[in-house]
């Protein structure tokens, strides 16, 4: 029974999930049960989603869910079904880092680097939300995000320094 | 709790990914996502006690991830977008499932039901704000629940809908005990409805636990119309402090029509304390609870007077 895939166990209960990530579409199957971290993980294959602690507390699976945060260890892949969805792997351009990657890269924002993907999908709803958040507010934010190695002033400055960037960059390119 | 290590393959031919420590539910269930109200009061009525609706999830799945609730069915109400979005006409009125972020940023909301922002900001972190809906937080009719406390003080009513019909139960008469109200489970909870708060009016919510984005140990949320140097109508409202959210009606009563002072806040502080019937566990002793009503209540109550336009306490 332990090697046997959710997906594939010959259950009844199998649907077709269509959902745009990163801004492809993809389709997978999915039992009513599967979680949308497990579908994205093993049947996608974007294992950029981390799963920590499982019930909504550690922030590592965060993704974006039709702009918004979600837990995707508290959201099953049938209620997102239709949906666009965002994950870390979304971030980057190609193999150019994106702001926020490179602050959290300048300021030893990341130091295992397992929260590290649910702390960039935050900040980037965060900066979207808020392009000038204090430090308080940063604070706030990622309150929902724990990083074990506790890391938080590194996060903290790469945040500040990612929304100065992303500021200067849109105010010089409009 | 168990944790079953499963390895998991991808289906496609990418071959076997390594085994993960990921927790699959154990039992399965339907899953439907009806598109209006109606539809969604009908499966209730067929499935009734084996099914659950599901909008945040955010508690819901821990439970069913715990193995403490095995839904035979969850009835998804994400398509069901007449529940959602805050409408203020003379009074408020909540989607069951509006976020309860976006109750905490509602204009109507923190202009004029300020306790009810407070509370909502300090639910949980603000992903689990942006998933969680207001009408979840009422259904689990949790005593530690943090809206719950805010809505009793405003006299908040809940509107119930089923197949057999609509009923609007007040939410002072809606909570048993901890988990349990009198929602019967064929039964959909379409709105909370606040009637007017006017400028005479002031609120607020006190929270008391480790971080704020925590479950409480204590909380309470007030509310005050005031006329000149008095208050003419209070209410104080508690949470994690009893088997349900609570109304400290004698401390409430206390405060009415009397001059406002420190000596005042203090009393009806002390009474709220009494009123109060909390236990020890994970999160806080009783004796520490019972202590820190008294506190709380006071400070709510002056932080409500001061909104109301009342004069400084000295």
């Amino acid at each position: 029974m332990s090697n046997v895939a959710p997906v594939s166990d010959g259950s009844q209960d199998l649907r077709v999930i269509r959902v745009v990530v990163n801004g492809e579409t993809h389709t997978g199957m999915a039992e009513s049960r599967t979680l949308l971290s497990d579908f994205l993980r093993h049947e996608l294959g974007l294992t950029g989603t981390h799963v920590g602690c499982e019930q909504g507390v550690c922030g590592s699976c965060t993704v974006l869910v039709d702009g918004e945060l979600c837990r995707s260890c508290l959201t099953f892949a049938a209620q997102v079904e239709g949906s666009r969805i965002e994950t870390v792997e979304g971030i980057a351009d190609g193999d150019e880092l994106h702001p926020i990657q490179r602050a959290f890269q300048d300021n030893h924002g990341l130091q295992c680097g397992f929260c590290t993907p649910g702390m960039l999908i935050t900040t980037r709803a965060l900066i979207e939300s808020n392009p000038d958040p204090s430090e308080a507010e940063i604070r706030e934010h990622l309150s929902g995000n724990v990083c074990r190695c506790t890391g938080y002033a590194g996060i903290v400055a790469a945040v500040q320094q990612a929304a100065r960037e992303i500021a200067s960059a849109d105010g010089g390119g409009a | 709790m168990t944790t079953e290590v499963l390895k998991v393959t991808r289906s496609g031919d990418e071959g076997v990914l390594p085994a993960t420590n990921t927790r699959v539910l154990v039992t399965e269930f339907e899953y439907s996502r009806p598109a209006s109200v109606e539809e969604a009061c009908s499966e209730l009525a067929e499935h009734g006690d084996d099914a659950r609706l599901i909008a945040g999830g955010t508690d819901l799945i821990v439970q069913m991830k715990m193995e403490r609730l095995s839904p035979a069915r969850l009835i998804s109400l994400a398509s069901v977008s007449e529940l959602r979005g805050i409408t203020a006409d003379d009074g408020l009125t909540i989607g069951a499932t509006t976020s309860v972020r976006s109750v905490a940023r509602s204009a109507p909301v923190l202009e004029r039901y300020t306790a009810l922002a407070e509370a909502c900001e300090s639910f949980s972190t603000v992903p689990v704000m942006v998933m969680a809906t207001i009408g979840g937080n009422i259904r689990n009719a949790s005593p530690a629940s943090d809206s719950a406390p805010a809505l009793l003080a405003f006299d908040a009513v809940v509107d119930l809908v089923s197949k057999s019909g609509e009923r609007a139960v007040a939410l002072s008469d809606l909570f048993t005990g901890p988990g349990k109200s009198v929602i019967r489970a064929d039964e959909l909870v379409r709105s909370v409805r606040l009637p007017r708060c006017g400028a005479e009016t002031g609120s607020a919510f006190v929270k008391v636990a480790r971080v704020m984005a925590d479950i409480s140990k204590v909380a309470a949320a007030v509310r005050v119309v005031r006329d000149g140097d008095r208050i003419t109508e209070a209410r104080i409202a508690l949470g994690s402090v009893a088997p349900t959210p609570l109304l400290a009606m004698e401390a409430a009563g206390s405060l009415r029509d009397k001059q406002v002072d420190a000596a005042l806040l203090d009393e009806a502080g002390r009474i709220a304390a009494s009123e109060s019937a909390p236990i020890t566990d994970v999160r806080s002793t009783d004796e520490y609870r019972r202590r820190i009503v008294a506190t709380i209540v006071r400070d709510a109550l002056e932080s409500a007077w001061l909104r109301a336009g009342g004069k400084e306490i000295s």
